[in-house]
């Protein structure tokens, strides 16, 4: 099969259209309003590129090419219809991982390239192709790992050992070594090649295993700047511009955004990856933890009945409900809101209060209300909330935890100490849905829950919603 | 030679700039959909796979230029398809499009 060969100035030119496309489509994304046809422009963008490189006479054979188009856009058209709402952050990461994996390939067909002709490799093109090679397969194993943890596969806590951080720096060490020499002598050593490829494999997955369940959406933005760093390497190696553009936008945007997520959960990007979150809490262990556990142990917790709870609820002037991870796994987003419009009906004022990292990423609360069709404007972030639980009569809490812990206010050793939270204690009464008294993500006491003010309604949020629902029904 | 290079370096700080200013007033609720658009436009090394796929020769270049093909086919879809049903979610939500 042939298709008509296009002139490289007019691939080229098609490659300007789509790096204009993609830069137009970053910018509307960053906007609720335009940010669907940004996607949109974004995808447009991707469909010229791809078209115009079929078109490139440099392309011989289309077999391979569109089987390979067709297998994987099966793949990622099944995966992104099938996945849930909730399991969005691993499947980013899945989706990231395969492009730092394509990426960390085609820079090792380019050296193979110049391993097949027996020819040096000059040094500009080892760089890139090193660098492409590098980042790129950090970035698969790497994402790999994160969606692991997010699916429960590989253990959420910190991995930590003995000697790990010394251990990673000489892999790091080694790996440089190599790329060095290989640079140095522009020799196309296969085997020394192979070397490397692995240890920067084994690097992906030694850097995200000591980070913490809950820091996997920044870990996840960071691995989606190296992707695009990567693909832009590539585009070093292979001269091509929108490869360049594109990956270098996507390395420079998700730089920022890391940084944007670290600020709003105010901690410095070097504590998310390399202060082994758990440990942190160990450390603090022996004093802190017994300190701690000794200031709980004279508290006790009070439970709610359902029927106390409901009727709390109905008989308030407003209620601020705080969703969290625990409604989303439960799925009881579509019941929260029939127990708001009851609620509603009922007279009663409800607001939802969304903690900044409510969910596992930052926003991914709001995409699970909005499956739900809670409207839009009965969403408030924390800066605005806020001010408002002073005045709130119920606080209702649904599987949040670390969101809402006083000791991002007070305790000073905790290690989410200056986390902004949501002051739900401010409020007149405070429901607490939980399964159990399981820590959060973070792994650390909360206080809260040995509040006066507080009550336990145990269960899963799904049945213990629906049967709030019933309950105020019958009121 | 050199002068290849410096073209592509040149693009490569000004995209840096371009990458930055683009992004730099975003309300959270808007993260998770953009980490994951970006995330697809990334799968533009589809084009890489896809110029370095052709070279036929051998077995061994060819799965692996399959399987980078693959990839990046899976990033690009399944980027932009997710990214659109999550921002799908907000679309009828906005104030401009209130229910009735």
């Amino acid at each position: 099969m042939t298709l008509p060969a296009l002139p490289p100035n007019a691939i080229r030119l098609a490659y300007l259209v789509a790096s204009v496309l993609f830069i137009v489509g970053i910018k509307q994304l960053s906007s609720p309003k335009s940010a669907r046809n940004g996607n949109l422009f974004a995808s447009v963008g991707m469909l010229i590129a791809v078209v115009a490189t079929l078109l490139d006479r440099q392309i011989l054979s289309y077999t391979t090419i569109l089987a390979g188009i067709a297998l994987g856009g099966v793949i990622g058209t099944v995966a992104a219809r099938r996945v849930s709402m909730t399991a969005m952050p691993q499947m980013v990461a899945l989706f990231n991982g395969s492009g730092g994996g394509a990426a960390a390939i085609v820079s090792s067909l380019e050296f193979l390239r110049f391993s097949r002709m027996g020819a040096d490799v000059p040094p500009d093109a080892g760089v890139s192709i090193l660098l492409g090679a590098l980042i790129g397969a950090i970035s698969f194993t790497g994402s790999i790992i994160a969606f692991g943890k997010l699916q429960g596969i590989v253990t959420e806590r910190a991995v930590t050992y003995p000697l790990q951080k010394p251990l990673n720096l000489l892999l790091f060490l080694g790996i440089l070594g190599l790329s060095a020499w290989l640079v140095a002598t522009g020799q196309p050593n296969a085997i020394v090649y192979s070397w490397f490829a692995a240890a920067a494999l084994l690097l992906g997955v030694l850097f995200v295993i000591p980070i913490g369940g809950g820091d996997m959406p920044v870990v996840i933005s960071l691995l989606n700047s190296f992707t695009g760093l990567a693909t832009a390497a590539t585009g070093f190696s292979l001269h091509n511009y929108v490869l360049i553009i594109s990956g270098t936008l996507v390395g420079a945007s998700g730089t920022l955004l890391t940084y944007l997520m670290c600020k709003a959960m105010n901690r410095p990007i070097t504590n998310v990856l390399f202060g082994a979150f758990g440990a942190v809490a160990k450390a603090a262990g022996p004093a802190g933890a017994s300190d701690r556990a000794g200031a709980m142990a004279g508290k006790t917790v009070r439970d709610v009945t359902v029927e106390d709870a409901a009727t709390m609820l109905a008989y308030a002037r407003s209620v601020i409900v705080i969703p969290g991870y625990g409604l989303a796994v439960a799925q009881a987003q579509h019941n929260v809101r029939e127990l708001a419009d009851l609620l509603k009906v009922k007279g009663v004022d409800v607001k939802y209060a969304i903690h900044p990292v409510a969910g596992r990423m930052p926003g991914h609360m709001n995409v699970l209300l909005a499956e739900a069709n809670v409207p839009y404007e009965e969403l408030y972030d924390l800066d605005t909330v806020n001010p408002e639980f002073e005045r709130a009569d119920v606080a209702l809490i649904i599987g949040a935890n670390d969101v809402i812990n006083p000791a991002a206010r007070n305790d000073s050793q905790s290690p989410i100490y200056g986390m902004p939270i949501l002051d739900a204690d401010k409020a007149r009464h405070i429901i607490i849905m939980k399964r159990s008294m399981k820590p959060g993500f973070a792994g650390i006491e909360n206080e809260l829950f040995y509040d006066p003010k507080a009550m336990m309604l145990f269960g899963d949020a799904k049945d213990s919603v629906t049967k709030l629902v019933a309950a105020v029904k019958s009121l | 030679m050199i002068e290849l290079l410096l073209t592509d370096f040149t693009i490569f700080i000004l995209a840096i700039f371009v990458g930055y200013e683009v992004i730099s007033k975003v309300p959270v609720i808007l993260h998770t959909p953009l980490m994951s658009g970006t995330n697809a436009i990334h799968g533009i090394v589809v084009v890489g796979a896809m110029l370095v796929a052709n070279t036929s020769e051998g077995v061994f270049v060819a799965v692996l230029g399959f399987c980078a093909v693959v990839l990046g086919t899976i990033n690009v879809i399944g980027g932009f398809l997710v990214t659109d049903r999550m921002l799908q979610m907000f679309a009828s939500k906005t104030p401009g499009a209130r229910r009735p």
